[in-house]
């Protein structure tokens, strides 16, 4: 429980409440208790943070599949549909002139959901052995992860305004196709998954996790 | 940066006095207990072992971010008014507006999606602005009524969903796949969403929530004088 000097709220029965920090102790018997300033609940872990991870990262890994092979879009003109799926997209966006945006739509709709599922699944691995080495690298990555995973949305918002805009039947217009409903689906799940995280189960010594009150 | 306090290390004698001493934080990134050190003027105190940002000491934190949310709130009002993008092809115009893009989406089939963009782009940015405004109005006279406490929960969850800025390059990236097909007629909304993401970052970078709990009446109702000695 003490590491290097270090007293953790748990260990002497606190909890800081996750809305308004106020430190509070915690009912010596288990059971639910709530924030006396804030009325929220307490708990000095998130309860079931990694089950809950786990069952949302897993979720967001199927969703990404069709997200990434559906069309996101397709454009109408007399000549006949042209489907895209998010690839196709960047591989279009590159030119002379805006192959920086290529880059960072391919960044944000590509790269960004799966290497936060493949480092949501590293941090879960970690605390589930019960690791105790590189403690602040990991709270860095988790911080990371919190950051960087709302720009995922970027291309849900180019899909939307490409649509809304061409629509000049009959001469050319863009429809959304399914794999934005996925690929929207994969933003908000992968956000939920590292919310569910717990990062001070990072600092938890293994055998806390015998004792722990969960 | 002003390192934190030195790790609270005498358990026991710390853990009985901990709920009435409003100094002591648990950091919510490593739950290390931890006094707060009093920092000077726009410095954070960071957490003694994982270095997560636990407090900073901001100047007139509740009138800046009054004045900033009320700027928000206009240039939001104006952004969801104005057209943001038209175009014009073979003699013919159109123009949308933040909402046309939901409109749209929600025509062609994705509603689950337009519902999202709606959250994300509009809602989400008018709940996180319309509760802090209150908040700040309602802390100015301590103690704050316990509604204050769920507009203030509020906030901080919408926050994340809050998206304006991902929706502005959004906005830029269609705009250049547009331009190899037609004209694109930049609008007056564009601009305003612009300044309207920096007002948004300077509001939430202002805004001091510890300073508002601790002006806020306690759910439980038994620590009033708890209340007031927390006002700094
Ligand atoms: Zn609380
Ligand atoms: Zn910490």
């Amino acid at each position: 429980m003490r590491t290097a000097g270090f007293v953790s709220a748990r260990s002497l029965g606190l909890a800081g409440c996750e809305a308004c920090g106020l430190v509070v102790r915690l009912p010596a018997a288990g059971g639910v208790d709530h924030c006396p300033r804030c009325g929220e609940r307490l708990h000095s872990r998130r309860p079931a943070s990694i089950e809950r991870s786990w069952a949302l990262a897993i979720t967001a890994l199927v969703l990404y599949v069709p997200a990434n092979l559906l069309p996101v879009m397709t454009t109408n003109t007399p000549l006949g549909a042209v489907s895209d799926t998010i690839m196709q997209g960047v591989v279009e966006l590159w030119s002379p002139t805006s192959w920086p945006l290529a880059i960072v739509v391919f960044v944000a709709s590509v790269t960004i959901p799966l290497g936060k599922l493949i480092a949501l699944a590293y941090l879960l691995l970690t605390v589930q052995r019960g690791s105790v080495r590189s403690n602040g690298q990991r709270v860095r990555l988790y911080r990371l992860l919190k950051f960087i995973g709302r720009w995922s949305m970027l291309d849900v918002f180019v899909d939307t305004f490409v649509v809304a805009l061409i629509q000049l039947r009959p001469l050319m217009w863009v429809e959304p196709g399914a794999g934005v409903i996925f690929f929207a689906g994969v933003v908000v799940v992968t956000m939920l998954a590292v919310n569910s995280f717990d990062p001070r189960l990072i600092w938890d010594l293994p055998q806390q996790e015998r004792h722990g009150d969960g | 940066m002003a390192h934190a306090g030195r790790p609270a290390t005498t358990g026991a004698a710390v853990a009985d006095a901990a709920v009435a001493d409003r100094g002591l934080v648990a950091c919510p990134d490593c739950d290390l207990l931890q006094r707060l050190p009093l920092v000077p003027l726009r410095q954070t105190a960071r957490c003694a072992r994982c270095r997560a940002p636990l407090w900073r000491h901001k100047p007139d934190s509740l009138e800046r971010t009054l004045a900033l949310a009320l700027a928000a709130a206009i240039l939001l009002l104006i952004a969801n008014v104005v057209p943001m993008l038209g175009l014009s092809v073979a003699g013919r115009e159109a123009f949308t507006t933040v909402v046309g893009g939901v409109v749209a989406m929600w025509r062609e089939g994705t509603q689950v999606v337009a519902m999202l963009v709606l959250f994300a782009a509009v809602i989400a940015p008018a709940l996180q602005i319309a509760c802090l405004l209150l908040v700040v109005l309602a802390v100015r006279r301590p103690p704050a009524p316990h509604w204050v406490a769920t507009l203030l929960h509020g906030y901080e969850f919408v926050r994340e969903w809050s998206m304006i800025e991902i929706m502005l390059l959004g906005v830029l990236v269609a705009l250049i796949k547009i331009a190899e097909l037609a004209t694109v007629i930049p609008g007056l909304a564009l601009f305003v969403l612009g300044s309207l993401v920096f007002l948004l970052a300077a509001m939430a970078a202002t805004f001091d929530p510890r300073l508002a709990w601790e002006r806020i009446e306690w759910a439980a109702g038994s620590d009033q004088g708890g209340v007031a000695r927390g006002l700094r």
